[in-house]
């Protein structure tokens, strides 16, 4: 990137933006200056709550501004609307289509809306249906769509009209990867026309593809740039320690609370550490890494960046674990097979959710469900705990049946379930009592429970606060916290750290690593890819099956090949399922 | 009129109009349930009290006594239950087998002749249920005076009034409930239809996130709401035909107003109730809160404010100011007046003017509550 003179112009000019959206309330945008570049995707990269859809749809003129402006093509959003949404094409994050009509009625709708007529309209449509491969499905309605198709066709519906401006809000949520891959692909030869591209996401390793991205916290734009730029500046700050003998968890333990260390997580056998400065390294030995481990320079990643802006992880010793005791389990329990689901299958009428999956899961492991939204994660994940009954197959937890005796089970497990189910109108102290109270936690030992969650948790400020007014990172907590208050030898998170910012998640699993070591096993599923290295072992799940299980390593190593030796998650997802489906 | 207003309207018209035809829940809510309704109305609620079960206790021995039991058991009114003891009428009465009761008294006969009959004769109801009790105790003085009138003339003594009162029912001669209670029937339905579709809308494409790929789009603010308001007027047109044919056909109600009248109204009405489920919709954003209040504010008024049930004059005063507020109420009144009486301009025109203004208060109010913004 020299030379200036080179940059293509800019298409979106934002100046000095704030929005509000009650006249005192807390400022959603706080004074944000930026620009956007014609033919280049930018992606606005942050957290839920970051102000991401706030800006993205005051680019759309969904909102208006509380002061500052912003200029989109030359056209302001709020005097201009009429211009504006001639030029733009605005896909929302719930793709904005109409679920009981058909592929060609959504288009046809909205070609109708986007004043597409005649000859365009038809070649519009046309060529649409042959870009995004939906010509096989015109007739079926949209909600039959999988995800992905979805997500093309709320794309396709978005282009009609040849829009200049192009703003998509988190199209990849949840989305396969093999989908959102297609999608890259589509929107990266929408932008080589010359068309802008705002792409907003909150998976980082998806920013990464991006010309230019803006790092989002807290309303603010923290850092900007080509995601090359701003990995580069991370060089010789990532690195991997490998050949470690014994336990991994503990060693990341100890290199967090090392002063040269900002941030580290599991990388398969390996951990990922971050280092405050280049050059400046933590001592092997001091960290017990056996004589086999070396410390190898990694490739940054935008995580990396982000990480560091935000002023690195939370580090040291889980507060949670240090308060648990060891679990010890009964002798009749096997230690190999804690969890174990033999044969399970879910039907729901003529739909088969899960189907026959099996596995076990040991003592102090932590498991990890890997795939898409609707895949099937969920249904399994609640056969384990009892909330559902399984058609056919059975599943144990420590040795007791789920179908037969599901109160006598639930008792030994927490469950954190993937949407927030606390109770909203119940202040934090309310909620913590109630859930204690319902695991039979009362007197003394229930007051010093909630007495060390809410200390550890950082929740004093919010206790009499309702649930439903606490920022995402902090329900999150609330809800882990009723999850393991009555200290369960079995913890099952489902979603745990979807939407929350890389330090609150990175603050998640230093507890869940810490609960582990604890000797609880845990079972948690995930849709982003990097998560599922921090596991022991991981199934993937698609279509309701378990199309593969093993060590995040065992599973990378078999999709490697010549052409790609050190393949990521993401590469050995894609490769599995293209093999499922073969 | 601008072509491409008229295609972006035609095209969200087509849309709703989908979303109405798939969407089994509309179906049953625009023509299952309008026939339902109807039927419960119309032949569940009845407000003609016939065969009310009297208990009758004759202690009187003379011939008056049994005459008078005779004349009790002619009338069409009374399901007799002969009790054995005043004890035995009390239990009746105690445990709700009878309404009422009429107790002759052992000295009836003698009291009868000296003219003091009704000395003798005692009549007990069951206050706990007022209009029953009212129409018995009415009913029974009916009988009673019309015995006398008749066992006075047997002995020769004429008895004859010099005005005599024949009251004849005008419009519902039969004094059918039926005829009266299918036409405010009809009001509560519509409001129904009208209220409870129309605020499930525009809250459903808020949820659904669509609202804001819409807004994103060239539509305007009044393509949004005419597209609206549109599919569900003619949706509620049908369900008045629907409701028509089976009140006349099924159900036996005369119909003696014309129908250019009863469209004019009907349109006018739901003007008023999709105003209404519109706005809250439009406010909420949520559909159950949304059907929630429809319900609240639609249906519960036009069933109890609406004078179909509860007649509005015996309503107190700050209560009947609030009925001029409920559609259901002029609609009724109009229903009435149309399926019973006919066109009667001087009725049906102030009806249509209320209904007219409320349909302006909620559209416009609708309209002003709809932004081009997400906010």
């Amino acid at each position: 990137m020299t030379g200036s003179s080179q940059l293509p112009p800019v298409t979106i000019r934002i100046r000095g933006l704030v929005k509000r959206f009650a006249p005192q309330g807390a400022e959603a945008i706080k004074n944000v200056t930026t620009e956007m570049r014609w033919g280049q995707i930018t992606g606005l990269v942050g957290p839920d709550g970051a102000g991401k859809s706030t800006l993205i749809r005051m680019m759309a003129g969904l909102l208006h501004p509380t002061q500052g402006e912003i200029r989109v093509n030359g056209l302001d959003p709020r005097a201009q609307s009429g211009a504006l949404r001639e030029i733009i094409g605005y896909m929302p994050q719930k793709f904005g289509l109409y679920e009981e009509l058909s592929v060609m009625e959504n288009l046809s709708l909205y070609a109708d809306l986007r004043n597409v007529t005649g000859v365009e309209r038809d070649q519009g449509i046309e060529s649409l249906l042959h870009f995004t491969d939906l010509a096989r499905f015109t007739g079926r309605p949209a909600g039959k769509l999988s995800g992905g198709m979805k997500q093309k066709l709320g794309l396709a519906c978005s282009l009609l009209g040849s829009p200049k401006v192009l703003l998509l809000d988190e199209p990849g949520v949840g989305i396969d990867p093999i989908s959102r891959r297609e999608l890259w692909k589509m929107v990266r030869k929408l932008s080589s026309t010359g068309m802008t591209v705002v792409w907003s996401t909150a998976y980082l390793d998806e920013a990464e593809l991006c010309d230019e991205v803006r790092l989002m916290a807290h309303g603010e734009i923290k850092a900007g740039g080509p995601p090359r730029v701003l990995m580069d500046r991370m060089r010789g700050r990532s690195l991997r320690i490998t050949g470690i003998w014994g336990n991994r968890r503990a060693l990341l333990g100890r290199a967090l609370a090392s002063p040269q260390v900002m941030d580290g997580v599991i990388q398969g056998s390996s951990v990922r550490i971050l280092l405050r400065q280049a050059g400046e390294l933590p001592c092997l030995e001091a960290l017990q890494a056996g004589a086999g481990a070396s410390l190898v320079e990694a490739p940054p990643r935008l995580e990396d960046a982000f990480i560091s802006i935000l002023g690195g992880g939370p580090g040291g010793e889980s507060a949670l674990a240090a308060q648990l005791p060891l679990v010890e389990l009964p002798p009749e329990v096997d230690p190999h097979a804690v969890i174990r689901a033999h044969r399970l299958t879910k039907r729901f009428g003529d739909f088969t959710a899960t189907r026959d999956v099996s596995f076990t899961v040991a003592r102090g492991e932590i498991f990890g469900l890997l795939g898409p939204n609707g895949a099937g994660k969920s249904t399994i994940f609640k056969m384990k705990c009892g909330l559902l009954k399984p058609t056919s197959g059975q599943a144990t937890v420590m040795g007791i049946d789920l179908t037969s005796s599901p109160s006598k089970a639930r008792q030994r497990l927490g469950y954190m379930a993937q949407k927030f189910s606390l109770y909203k109108q119940l202040s934090v102290g309310q909620n913590l009592e109630f859930f204690s109270g319902i695991y039979g936690l009362a007197g003394e030992v229930q007051r010093e429970k909630i007495a060390r969650m809410v200390e550890l948790f950082n929740l004093r400020h919010y206790l009499d606060s309702p649930a439903d007014e606490l920022p995402l990172g902090f329900k999150q907590r609330l809800a882990l916290a009723c999850a393991v208050m009555h200290e369960p030898q079995i913890l099952f998170l489902d979603e745990p750290t979807s939407g929350v910012d890389p330090v609150t998640r990175r603050e998640f699993w230093n507890h869940i690593n810490g609960v582990a070591e604890k000797g609880v096993t845990v079972m948690v599923t995930t849709h982003f890819m990097d998560e599922a290295e921090y596991c022991d072992r991981i199934g993937i799940v698609y279509r309701g099956e378990l199309i593969a299980l093993g060590t995040p390593d065992q599973l990378k190593e078999r999709v490697a090949s010549p052409g790609n030796p050190d393949p990521t998650m993401e590469d050995a997802f894609i490769r599995l399922v293209r093999e499922a489906d073969r | 009129m601008n072509p491409l207003f008229r295609r972006r309207l035609r095209a969200l018209c087509r849309k709703e109009f989908f979303l109405i035809v798939r969407d089994p829940g509309s179906v049953l809510v625009a023509f299952i349930l309008p026939v339902l309704l109807l039927f419960i109305f119309g032949y569940a609620i009845n407000l003609d009290t016939g065969n009310v079960r009297l208990g009758v206790l004759v202690e009187d021995a003379g011939p008056a006594g049994e005459s008078l039991l005779q004349a009790l058991k002619g009338s069409s009114a009374f399901q007799l239950r002969h009790c054995g003891s005043r004890q035995e009428v009390m239990a009746l009465l105690a445990s709700g087998e009878v309404r009422g009761a009429v107790i002759v008294a052992n000295d009836f006969s003698a009291k009868w002749l000296q003219g003091e009959g009704t000395a003798a004769l005692q009549l007990l109801t069951d206050g706990s249920e007022p209009n029953t009790a009212q129409f018995i105790g009415s009913y029974a003085q009916g009988v009673y005076e019309k015995w006398d009138q008749g066992e006075a003339y047997d002995r020769g003594l004429v008895w004859a009034p010099v005005v005599e009162l024949r009251p004849r029912s005008w419009f519902n001669p039969g004094m059918v409930s039926r005829n009266f209670l299918a036409p405010g029937s009809i009001s509560v339905v519509m409001t129904i239809i009208g209220a409870l579709l129309t605020s499930l809308v525009v809250a459903r494409e808020w949820e659904r996130g669509t609202m804001e790929a819409l807004l994103a789009t060239p539509v305007t603010r009044m393509e949004l709401l005419l597209s609206k308001i549109i599919p569900y007027y003619l949706l509620g047109i049908l369900a008045m035909i629907l409701c028509l044919v089976v009140a006349v056909q099924v159900m036996g109600v005369p119909f003696r107003g014309s129908f250019p009248a009863l469209f004019v109204i009907s349109s006018l009405f739901l003007g008023s109730s999709l105003g209404l489920g519109l706005f809250l919709s439009t406010l909420l954003k949520n559909q159950f809160n949304a059907a929630q209040a429809a319900l609240t504010a639609g249906f519960l008024p036009s069933l109890m404010l609406s004078g179909f049930v509860f007649q509005i004059e015996s309503m107190p005063r700050p209560l009947q100011w609030l009925t001029r507020l409920v559609p259901a109420r002029y609609f009724a009144h109009s229903l009435q007046t149309l399926f019973l009486a006919g066109t009667i301009p001087s009725l049906l025109i102030p009806d249509g003017l209320f209904l007219a203004l409320l349909a302006g208060f909620w559209l416009g109010l609708t309209a002003w509550r709809s932004k081009r913004t997400v906010e």
